[in-house]
């Protein structure tokens, strides 16, 4: 399935490690959850990128003290319809300071583009390759939060008190948007 | 009124613009069903027995009469020329068409209303008490907590995918009129010893295949805490709740099987990495959404007067529809009426357009151009003019929304049941209108008192039986409609669960056997004041069960 | 969720397979010659359990005409004519039992006081 990040598609320079094979020299490589912990010391020594696939049923607690060691967590929605590994993405986001690549994978589908954003994944596994094509449209979806989340997007009561303290110019419908519209575009193409 | 600003405004216009998108991929084959099901019903469309219904949300029950016209519209132009008003501050539009279902929805945003989790497994709309701002009872307004909540829930992108739906009420009254014990979450607002006001949070309330009562999780929370608390509630309900089972997936169970102490400590540890966070309230976010709560002029009249007292004692039936529809206020020479959408024979929590057009001039012209909705079906206007009840008592009259049975034993709580619901197991509706036409003395059913029964036609319970005085439960055995009869449940700050009387009884008998628990009340009553459940607490469910099953 | 194809089918009398038409969500009917036909008259009547399985098969595959194609029973009528074999398809095929809206306005003042 097509990895898309930062708005783009790019390939997958990981394999997937099956249970007892040994990591491959030299190639990144993501763990089953399980023989990571079993074995985490043995194989953060690999000499290339370490990546945990992390199931959504188990605390992401468990992998706090690797967090720096590892260069992505990929979690997973076995359908989606459920949503547990948003709550782990933000906890590894906003929680443990997880800084490498958070990977979306399982039934990935266009409309969830914006709520796995914001919970602080950057890399999608899509599901469906025509969605590739809506990831700009999808994340530019929408131009006013409610709520802040870890992602950085100002949430609307912070941008309603910001604009009551600062006197407004413009017509307000045009000034927010285009102003939200803008550090969105921004956050996109970064 | 909470009046919307351009951000609410922009937001419910890009779902439309989202949703209409979706429609589009579903009608062209991009989207399956199976794909295209949870989006529609995160915007309140469900596929029923005989076309789409639209559930809108009414948040914490509050209308403006422009609002109140444009559901008018909705249902005209779009579906059957009529809406039904369920027991969470929704209205439901039950024939409408998918196709359609975008303008329609465009119409609604323009005037602020809009579907937006009405259904679906997330975070559902706030429900509060429908007097609101101006219940004397009420120690402050607790819309602008539901409010608040509204927002932080609104498009979650932690909580829009939950093990199941997830329903929050908040009351700030000493009476409970907003069934906080059977939510998912009650947020009671009072004061504590040292007299600040916050929120007692109660947990793993519900109805459905397993009811029950909420526990208290904390008995004091501040109120800068509220949005944090929740979040903490609402992580590890997504995190640990079950998911491998419908039945099993509320919150409720997640409670139970945890044990509420154990589960009270699993937020209080979440809580205490976020508690001072970012979604710790900050005063000036409080006040600028309480600064959006609009409140009328009123002008500075007195209670009770002369022209309404001369009209109660010069027609009983102005008397009658006063002590039962009006309530007092919180500013003197003002009244709280309710409308009721309990008409003898009527479906219960039904409008038709005709009826929500009259109804939003009434409100122009007698209530600030306000209208409540609340969880028993019925409407109210928040802010009449004492010496204005007699011309609007009339005028309600005509529209047919002066019922004088407010409370009594024929304002009927129902939900749709199999005439419309693909979940329904048997009818509701002619239940409730039998029951209305058996009970059409209201000389009989004041002499009755509070009496509340609630009808359901399936164990997901959205006619709310098991909290009702008589709650009726639809069943289907053997291809036929079988009801169970439970007693004494209540809703209130005093929730209970009803008891079961015993074995169900078919569609034909349901009324008769009502009617023989109302006459058995009757005699078995200590004083006439007694109350249906203080007797049936006092004495149990036997005599009448004695009663009704030698009879039947 | 089980697809209805995996789900066991016991057919005991006629059946036909009933859903929902995308567009407006009214009660539609299989026919025959593959098509869906909103009058129950024109359904293909089938009392075989492999017969019922080979028309819902057709009918799932056509998912965008219709939604949640499942097997309904009927009873054959005195002329030949299916009719719907439980409440649910009755109130399916011939709307809901009672009077949609709210009833005319009925003054509740007159009531007897």
């Amino acid at each position: 399935m097509p990895l898309i990040k930062n708005g783009r598609v790019v390939a997958d320079r990981y394999v997937h490690v099956l249970d007892d094979a040994p990591p491959p020299d030299g190639i990144p490589v993501i763990i089953p959850a399980a023989r990571f912990l079993a074995d985490a010391a043995e194989i953060l020594h690999h000499d290339a990128s370490v990546g945990v696939a992390w199931p959504n049923d188990r605390r992401v607690a468990e992998l706090a003290p690797y967090l720096d060691r590892l260069a992505l967590v990929a979690l997973v929605f076995p359908t989606f319809k459920d949503g547990r590994a948003y709550s782990q993405a933000r906890l590894l986001r906003e929680r443990y300071g997880f800084r490498g690549e958070l990977r979306a994978t399982g039934q990935i589908l266009r409309d969830q583009f914006m709520f796995l954003v914001r919970a602080g994944f950057d890399v999608l596994d899509v599901a469906k390759p025509g969605d590739v094509d809506a990831f700009p449209s999808a994340l530019k979806r929408y131009t006013v939060f409610y709520q802040a989340a870890g992602e950085g997007r100002t949430s609307a009561a912070r941008l309603r008190l910001a604009r009551s303290s600062v006197p407004i110019t413009r017509g307000p419908e045009f000034a927010t948007s285009s102003e939200l519209g803008a550090s969105l575009a921004g956050r996109v193409s970064r | 009124m909470y009046i919307y600003d351009e951000f609410d405004r922009t937001l419910v216009a890009e779902r439309v613009a989202e949703f209409r998108d979706q429609v589009g991929r579903r009608i062209s084959g991009e989207l399956t069903e199976d794909e295209f099901k949870p989006l529609r019903l995160m915007n309140g469309v469900y596929l029923q027995l005989h076309a789409y219904m639209l559930r809108i949300a009414i948040p914490y029950g509050t209308l403006s009469s422009r609002q109140l016209r444009m559901l008018a519209h909705v249902g005209r132009r779009y579906d059957r020329n009529y809406g039904h008003f369920t027991t969470r501050q929704n209205i439901q539009f039950n024939w409408i068409k998918l196709e359609d279902l975008p303008d329609a929805m465009a119409d609604l945003a323009s005037a602020g209303l809009h579907g937006m989790q009405t259904s679906g497994n997330c975070v559902r709309n706030i429900t509060t008490d429908q007097w609101s701002g101006v219940a004397p009872d009420e120690i402050e307004d607790a819309r602008i907590w539901a409010e608040l909540l509204r927002q932080h829930t609104t498009l979650h992108p932690e909580f829009s995918f939950l093990p199941r739906k997830f329903k929050i009420a908040v009351t700030a009254a000493a009476q409970d009129r907003a069934a906080v014990k059977v939510h998912d979450i009650g947020l009671r607002l009072h004061r504590n010893g040292a007299g600040e006001t916050g929120f007692e949070v109660l947990v793993g309330g519900g109805l459905g295949r397993t009811p029950f009562i909420a526990k208290s999780i904390r008995p004091f929370l501040p109120k800068r805490d509220v949005l944090s608390y929740v979040e903490a509630i609402l992580r590890v309900y997504n995190q640990f709740a079950r998911r491998d089972n419908l039945y099993k997936s509320r919150i409720k169970i997640l409670v139970h099987d945890l044990g509420a102490e154990a589960f009270a400590r699993e937020v209080e540890a979440e809580w205490q990495h976020i508690k001072d966070g970012p979604l710790a309230l900050d005063p000036a976010v409080v006040a600028e959404i309480a600064a959006r709560f609009r409140y009328p002029e009123y002008a500075r009249l007195d209670d009770d007067p002369p022209e309404l007292t001369q009209l109660r004692k010069a027609d009983r039936r102005f008397d009658a529809w006063l002590c039962n529809a009006v309530t007092n206020h919180k500013v003197p020479g003002y009244a709280i009426v309710t409308l009721s959408l309990k008409p003898e024979g009527g479906a219960p929590g039904d409008a038709t357009s005709d009826q929500m057009d009259a109804i939003a001039d009434l409100a122009d012209r007698y209530s600030f151009g306000e209208i409540r909705v609340g969880h028993d079906q019925n409407l109210a206007f928040p802010h009449v003019a004492q010496r204005d009840l007699p011309e609007l008592w009339r005028a309600l009259d005509a529209v047919g929304v002066a019922t004088p049975n407010v409370g009594l034993v024929s304002d009927i709580i129902a939900c749709p049941g199999l005439d419309y619901c693909s979940l329904a197991n048997a009818r509701a509706i002619p239940v409730a209108q039998e029951l209305t036409r058996r009970f059409r003395d209201l000389d009989l059913a004041r002499d009755l008192g509070r009496l509340h029964i609630n009808i359901s036609g399936c164990i997901n319970a959205c006619g709310h039986h098991h909290v009702g005085h008589i709650g009726i439960l639809g069943v289907e055995k053997n291809g036929e409609e079988f009801y169970q009869i439970t007693l004494a449940g209540r809703a209130d700050e005093r929730a209970e669960l009803g008891t079961l009387l015993g074995p169900a009884v078919p569609y034909a008998k349901v009324a008769d056997v009502v009617e023989e628990v109302v006459a058995a009340y009757v005699e078995l009553r200590e004083r006439p004041n007694e109350t249906f459940i203080e007797t049936v607490k006092r004495i149990g469910v036997e005599p009448f069960k004695e009663r009704v099953y030698a009879t039947h | 969720m089980t697809s209805p194809l995996e789900q066991k089918l016991k057919v005991t009398g006629p059946v036909v397979i009933t859903a929902n038409r995308l567009g407006d969500g009214a009660v539609v009917y299989r026919t025959r010659d593959g098509n869906w036909s909103t009058r129950l008259d024109d359904a293909a009547v089938v009392s075989t359990a492999p017969a019922a399985r080979e028309l819902l098969a057709g009918a799932v595959a056509d998912g965008l005409s219709a939604v949640g194609a499942y097997v309904a029973p009927v009873q054959i009528g005195p002329d030949g004519r299916p009719e719907p074999g439980n409440l649910r398809e009755r109130i399916r095929c011939t709307g809901p039992t009672v009077r949609c809206g709210a009833p005319a306005v009925a003054p509740a003042i007159t009531i007897g006081l």
